[in-house]
């Protein structure tokens, strides 16, 4: 275990696994609400931060937490009240976040695309103590947010109509989720780099819920997966010598290649069994059972 | 559960209008739930049934028009645990897993808001679920469900903040024999508790029996209100076509896209 002998890989391995348990835990909001690509975008609007942090010469990592906010809020105003042209609004973040990073790095004195590499890729193992006490606070904020509010986002997430008919301050948890996407993708930055962020907001809950039947249980397996590949994807780098950002995803999507086989015949199991237990209840029924009716009752299990 | 016309309206709307994008969808109608009736809602697809119990739980805006909700006008009404809503059941779909229980706790918010639920909160969960006969499948996930089943559970996903009206749209939509007798049995359980209900319904169908009143739409204007309308097969309703509501082809038990 030499690997922990190195300050700089201790201070790597405190961020990554901040990293593992925070993005997952924001992610599966996300995809339960069929948002997977949001980090994508605002993992592109925050390289306008960073290349402005760098352009004022304050913080890139505070820039990019402030930048990404408004991005985010806008995507969430636009995902809320434009309802035809959404896509295309977000496009127009999605790339304009992009280009006007480039553009402004380029305009800072002695700056250039090249400064920005190590936010794009990611860079880890350059995790100063600073460093490690924003991102401890940072990733505390996420958590108190998508552990403590947990049966609230679910409920937005899952039928927001419906949450909204039970009086619950939908607006304004839409709001906090979207910022909190946007600390959570700057908070990874560092990890995974922006263009693998959404990666880790995604990768984990997707394999995770191929084995699970319920919100909860997804969410604990999605962040115990995100904790062990940012941990052995840094820890691999380390020894072999590779970008953090790539060895930690690769290792996410080899995980979710493990679950979707060994899941697979296991569901196909269940549904089986649905389908018996079905039958077994519309048996029961006193009295003839129209013909008419039994496709519309087998919809939910059969149909592919 | 007839004669309660001096019986406060619990829901009232007056010269309602609403549109969808430019579309006039609600021509100024007025509806009005006394307590304890059972109010059912007719009319062809696109007579604006739908939008009508929409615009009473606040989901869609009114261009003209008063609604008021337990004798408070909409704007000001917050005592959102009082209404039970069973949605359309093509709204309710996530793209993670989220078993029984876990959807119908959902509906308990209505209560405990943005606090930690506590043992009772816990308690009536079981109960709702008991109540439309689905305790046992708690721990399942809603996306093996049958159609009917799902629909309990979202039914017992309004039950469970334990409300006085009960809106619902389409409840029997796609919903095979043996759940519409469950569903039935659970009106008439919620019905006989003193309960107000006001739902949606393509047909009469089983649930003939308790339905005191029915308000028939066409083109966004009422155009019958009182006794149910006699003799109405369960196919004869103007326009009537077969349009079930199944949002679950992507809320199947077997996963293997990523993001779809």
């Amino acid at each position: 275990m030499d690997i922990l002998t190195y300050a700089f890989m201790q201070r790597a391995l405190i961020a990554a696994a901040l990293v593992g348990i925070t993005a997952p835990a924001v992610g599966i909001y996300l995809v339960q609400r069929r948002q997977a690509i949001m980090g994508d975008g605002i993992g592109h609007v925050a390289l306008t931060g960073v290349a402005l942090g760098v352009l004022l010469n304050t913080s890139p990592v505070w820039m990019a937490v402030l930048v990404a906010t408004i991005g985010a809020v806008i995507m969430e105003l636009v995902r809320s009240y434009g309802k035809t042209r959404g896509d295309i609004a977000l496009a127009m973040l999605f790339y304009g976040g992009m280009a006007g990073g480039v553009m402004i790095i380029n305009l800072a004195p002695g700056g250039s695309t090249a400064n920005l590499t190590s936010y794009l890729f990611g860079s880890i193992t350059s995790v100063s103590p600073e460093d490690v006490t924003v991102t401890a606070i940072l990733a505390a904020f996420v958590l108190v947010i998508t552990l403590g509010l947990r049966r609230q986002l679910f409920a937005i997430c899952q039928d927001e109509e419906f949450a909204r008919v039970t009086g619950l301050p939908v607006r304004v948890l839409n709001l906090l989720l979207a910022v909190t996407a946007a600390v959570t993708v700057t908070v990874a930055m560092r990890a995974v780099g922006l263009l693998l962020v959404s990666a880790l907001l995604v990768v984990p809950v997707a394999a995770a819920q191929q084995a699970t039947r319920g919100f909860a249980a997804t969410l604990a397996i999605a962040v115990a997966i995100g904790v062990i590949v940012t941990l052995s994807g840094t820890a691999v780098s380390f020894y072999v010598d590779v970008p953090p950002g790539a060895s930690i995803v690769l290792l996410a999507i080899a995980v979710f290649a493990v679950f979707s086989l060994i899941a697979a015949p296991l569901a196909k199991k269940r549904a089986r069994a649905a389908v018996r237990a079905e039958e077994g209840c519309t048996l029961e029924v006193p009295g003839a059972v129209p013909a008419a009716r039994k496709p519309a009752d087998d919809v939910g299990v059969g149909a592919s | 559960m007839s004669g309660t016309d001096e019986a406060p309206a619990v829901v009232s709307l007056r010269g309602a209008s609403a549109a969808l994008g430019a579309r006039p969808v609600l021509r100024g109608i007025d509806l009005t739930v006394r307590r304890g009736e059972v109010v059912a809602l007719l009319g062809a697809n696109g007579s604006g049934k739908s939008t009508a119990v929409r615009a009473v739980v606040g989901q869609v805006p009114l261009s003209s028009g008063e609604l008021e909700l337990f004798g408070t006008p909409a704007r000001r009404f917050k005592d959102w645990a009082r209404i039970g809503y069973v949605p359309q059941r093509t709204t309710a779909a996530g793209g993670v897993p989220a078993t029984v229980r876990e959807v119908v706790a959902a509906g308990r918010l209505a209560r405990t808001k943005l606090k930690w639920p506590g043992k009772a909160d816990r308690a009536a969960v079981m109960t709702a679920l008991e109540q439309v006969g689905m305790a046992d499948r708690a721990k399942d996930s809603v996306g093996a469900l049958s159609g009917g089943q799902h629909q309990r559970v979202l039914i017992a996903r309004a039950l469970v903040a334990e409300p006085e009206l009960l809106i619902m749209d389409e409840p029997m939509a796609g919903v095979d024999l043996a759940s519409q007798e469950v569903l039935a049995q659970t009106l008439r359980t919620q019905v006989e508790a003193g309960a107000t209900v006001l739902l949606v319904l393509h047909e009469l169908g089983p649930l003939e029996p308790l339905i005191d009143r029915a308000v028939v739409l066409r083109d966004g204007c009422v155009v019958h209100d009182g006794p149910p309308p006699e003799a109405v097969g369960q196919h004869a309703l103007p326009g009537h076509d077969h349009v079930h509501p199944h949002a679950d082809a992507a809320h199947e038990p077997v996963r293997t896209g990523l993001l779809t």
